[in-house]
């Protein structure tokens, strides 16, 4: 029962984890960026969710929309705001570039997270389920949002993948990551191809902020918490490696939930935390990584 | 002498201009606490419409209160910091404190190498009172306007007796967060449930920063118990939520700061339906004939009902500008002896401080004489006071998931 419980809850909170985290990798794959505002992101789109669902009454599906919408606009503002004036400065010396890319898209996350703080208090919120209601699942009870979780996160990766393998723009996106250069020579504009990825990045982070939000809640104050989730699985996984995110996701999810359940919620992120040192040590470029 | 000579300085800055109004210097009142939560929010609101009333009404003795937020954001380090600042550079005379137990106790050895008095309107620690009885001549600065953790679970003690009998609560679980407050409170409860024949089957602390109560809510659901018996302040939303969501068939009773604000029936989508939680003054019930009136004006400020501390905060700036009236003058060592002479009926009863001969010195009595505790339960999005008997406005009601009183 124990064990079922474990499968069931393991496998909805690393499907989560896998969408949150793929756009993550996405993103510095294509773009080399680190995007430490990520957890700020995903929140945002959960609490904008909630204002719209609630405060503004346009219902679950409303407020889903729009909560997406916002991170959508909040991933770009990040691009063109904070990211996009550091990588073309020419006062930034190149290779201090990606420091400074690092820390100000900390401090941009920051003060998204402060801002929510402020306008919505730091108190965690839920975002309404789409469905609501329990199902049993071989003597299991089991939210349906919780399934819906699962489902929703596992179409958005299959998406994804069609996305990136199926169709010409996919197909520009896979340059752009392993010869950035020889697509300039093609004629692509790289900073067309990064907006795009920035939106579709923010697509995904917004919808596995959706996704926690209705799950189990989120406050201002789990910002830094997922964003080091999110790295945590990247490293895992390999940097840039989007197969490699999922397996570090389902590592993680189900490392997590074994030890919820066995040793108890407060020592839940160690085993992961010891994990992550293991591989730093044995397999510095994680299980998939390619750099 | 200091005030004549601002009074010579701001005559003469307004020389050649428009000479300025001069009022007598106002009482200054620091108010520090955690501005982004539910309940640390409530303090500067509530003190602020206090201020407001009492200045209308002439402030004290034509002098105006004048409150002095400060943000802690949570850390006792920033409050250490803010009240610092609150007595050196800002001049306050008294200062009202966050409802964080943590924060108070970094507070308390601050509030008297500075001299000055100060008042927490929702920390529940008992150490708080212990210290100053321990060391009075150094802590005597320091006050407790709530209910100590003791009380806190003797009072949700009390109540569950009352309802035990109807809802045939045999068998609980004890669920607090780890935390400062807790500790007593958690002690208290493994006391006095047993004493009211209620068998203890286990007592779960949980980290405060957790996000997945699931495989608590599993574990206390495989123990079978009647109810749940929460002390839960910093975290609310989240484990209110999920138990609504996977349907925890088992009732919810205790300690849970975050319901006593309106905006928890919001923030949860309606998850709080059926939450019973124990505070000591409820928007449904005039606990006294102030009560109902600062629900009112409280609800017309902020569009919101104001959360345990906010109750408290409005009290307790009232009466702090009666010590100042009656000491003459804001010397802190006089504001302390006339605080200890308080006997003021506010919004939550008639509040008095244990002297020097209680192990609660300094902090509120508590009997149904000064200041009871009340049950209050959720039902379809307001709060209704469900016990004690004699001020109920309605009987206890659970969601259809909940089998506590039907099996």
């Amino acid at each position: 029962m124990k064990l079922l419980q474990i499968l069931i809850d393991g496998f909805a909170i690393s499907s989560l984890y896998g969408l949150g985290a793929i756009g993550f990798t996405l993103i510095f794959g294509v773009s080399g960026v680190l995007n430490l505002s990520h957890g700020s992101i995903m929140v945002t789109a959960a609490i904008a969710a909630w204002v719209i669902a609630g405060d503004l009454g346009l219902g679950p599906y409303g407020g889903a929309a729009g909560g997406v919408a916002m991170a959508v606009a909040l991933s770009l503002l990040t691009y063109m705001l904070v990211v996009r004036p550091i990588q073309t400065s020419s006062r930034i010396a190149r290779e201090e570039k990606e420091i400074f890319v690092l820390t100000g898209t900390l401090l941009w996350g920051i003060m998204i997270q402060e801002a929510i703080a402020y306008l919505f208090t730091s108190n965690p919120k839920t975002v309404r389920p789409l469905i609501p209601g329990v199902i049993e699942i071989l003597g299991v009870r089991t939210p349906m949002q919780e399934i819906l979780t699962a489902v929703i996160s596992w179409v958005v990766i299959g998406l994804l993948w069609l996305l990136v393998n199926r169709t010409k723009a996919g197909k520009v996106l896979l340059a752009a990551s392993i010869n950035p250069r020889g697509l300039t020579l093609l004629g692509f504009e790289l900073p067309q191809i990064y907006f795009w990825v920035w939106a579709l990045y923010g697509l995904l982070a917004g919808i596995a902020g959706l996704l926690l939000g209705a799950f189990l809640g989120v406050s201002s104050d789990n910002v830094g918490q997922l964003t080091a989730s999110a790295f945590s699985i990247v490293v895992l996984g390999g940097l840039g490696s989007v197969t490699g995110s999922l397996i570090g996701a389902y590592v993680v999810g189900y490392l997590e939930t074994i030890t919820a359940y066995s040793g108890g919620p407060s020592i839940r992120t160690i085993p992961v935390l010891l994990l992550l040192v293991l591989v730093v040590y044995i397999r510095p470029q994680g299980l998939l990584g390619r750099r | 002498m200091k005030s004549s000579l601002r009074l010579m300085l701001a005559a003469s800055v307004g020389v050649g201009l428009t000479l300025p109004a001069i009022a007598a210097d106002p009482i200054k009142i620091g108010v520090i606490a955690e501005v982004s939560s539910i309940s640390g929010a409530a303090i500067p609101n509530a003190a602020k419409l206090a201020a407001d009333e009492i200045n209308a009404a002439g402030g004290v003795n034509g002098r105006m209160i004048e409150i002095v937020e400060y943000d802690d954001h949570n850390s006792a380090a920033d409050a250490v910091r803010a009240f610092q600042r609150a007595a050196s550079q800002d001049h306050v005379h008294a200062v009202i404190a966050s409802y964080v137990s943590e924060v108070v106790l970094a507070l308390e050895p601050w509030s008297g190498r500075l001299k000055m008095p100060m008042i927490t309107p929702g920390a529940a620690s008992d150490v708080i009172s212990h210290r100053v009885h321990e060391d009075y001549a150094a802590n005597k600065y320091t006050f407790h306007g709530y209910m100590a953790s003791t009380f806190l679970s003797d009072s949700v003690c009390d109540g569950v007796k009352a309802i035990a009998g109807p809802l045939k609560l045999k068998n609980a679980v004890v669920m607090s967060e780890d935390a400062a407050w807790t500790i007593p409170l958690d002690a208290e409860y493994l006391k006095c449930l047993p004493k009211i024949g209620i068998n203890v089957m286990d007592h779960i602390r949980l980290s405060p920063d957790t996000t997945d109560f699931t495989p608590i809510y599993n574990k206390i659901e495989g123990l079978k118990p009647d109810v749940i018996i929460t002390g839960i302040s910093h975290v609310g939303v989240q484990p209110t939520v999920q138990w609504h969501d996977q349907q925890v068939p088992i009732a919810m009773i205790g300690i849970s700061s975050q319901a006593t604000s309106s905006t928890f029936y919001k923030d949860t989508n309606g998850a709080a339906e059926g939450v019973i939680y124990q505070t000591i003054s409820a928007p449904d019930v005039g606990v006294t004939p102030k009560t109902l009136p600062f629900v009112k004006a409280y609800e017309k400020r902020y569009n919101i009902t104001p959360a345990y501390c906010g109750y408290t905060t409005y009290d307790e700036v009232y009466f702090i500008a009666d010590a100042i009236k009656r000491a003459g003058g804001t010397d802190p060592d006089k504001i302390v002896d006339e605080l200890e002479k308080t006997s003021y009926v506010g919004t939550i009863g008639k509040v008095e401080f244990y002297g020097r001969d209680s192990e609660f010195t300094h902090a509120i009595k508590v009997s149904p004489e000064y200041i009871g505790g009340m049950l209050v339960q959720w039902q379809g999005g307001k709060q209704v006071t469900v016990w004690p008997n004699d001020i109920a406005n309605a009987k206890i009601k659970f969601p259809g998931y909940i089998k506590t009183g039907t099996n």
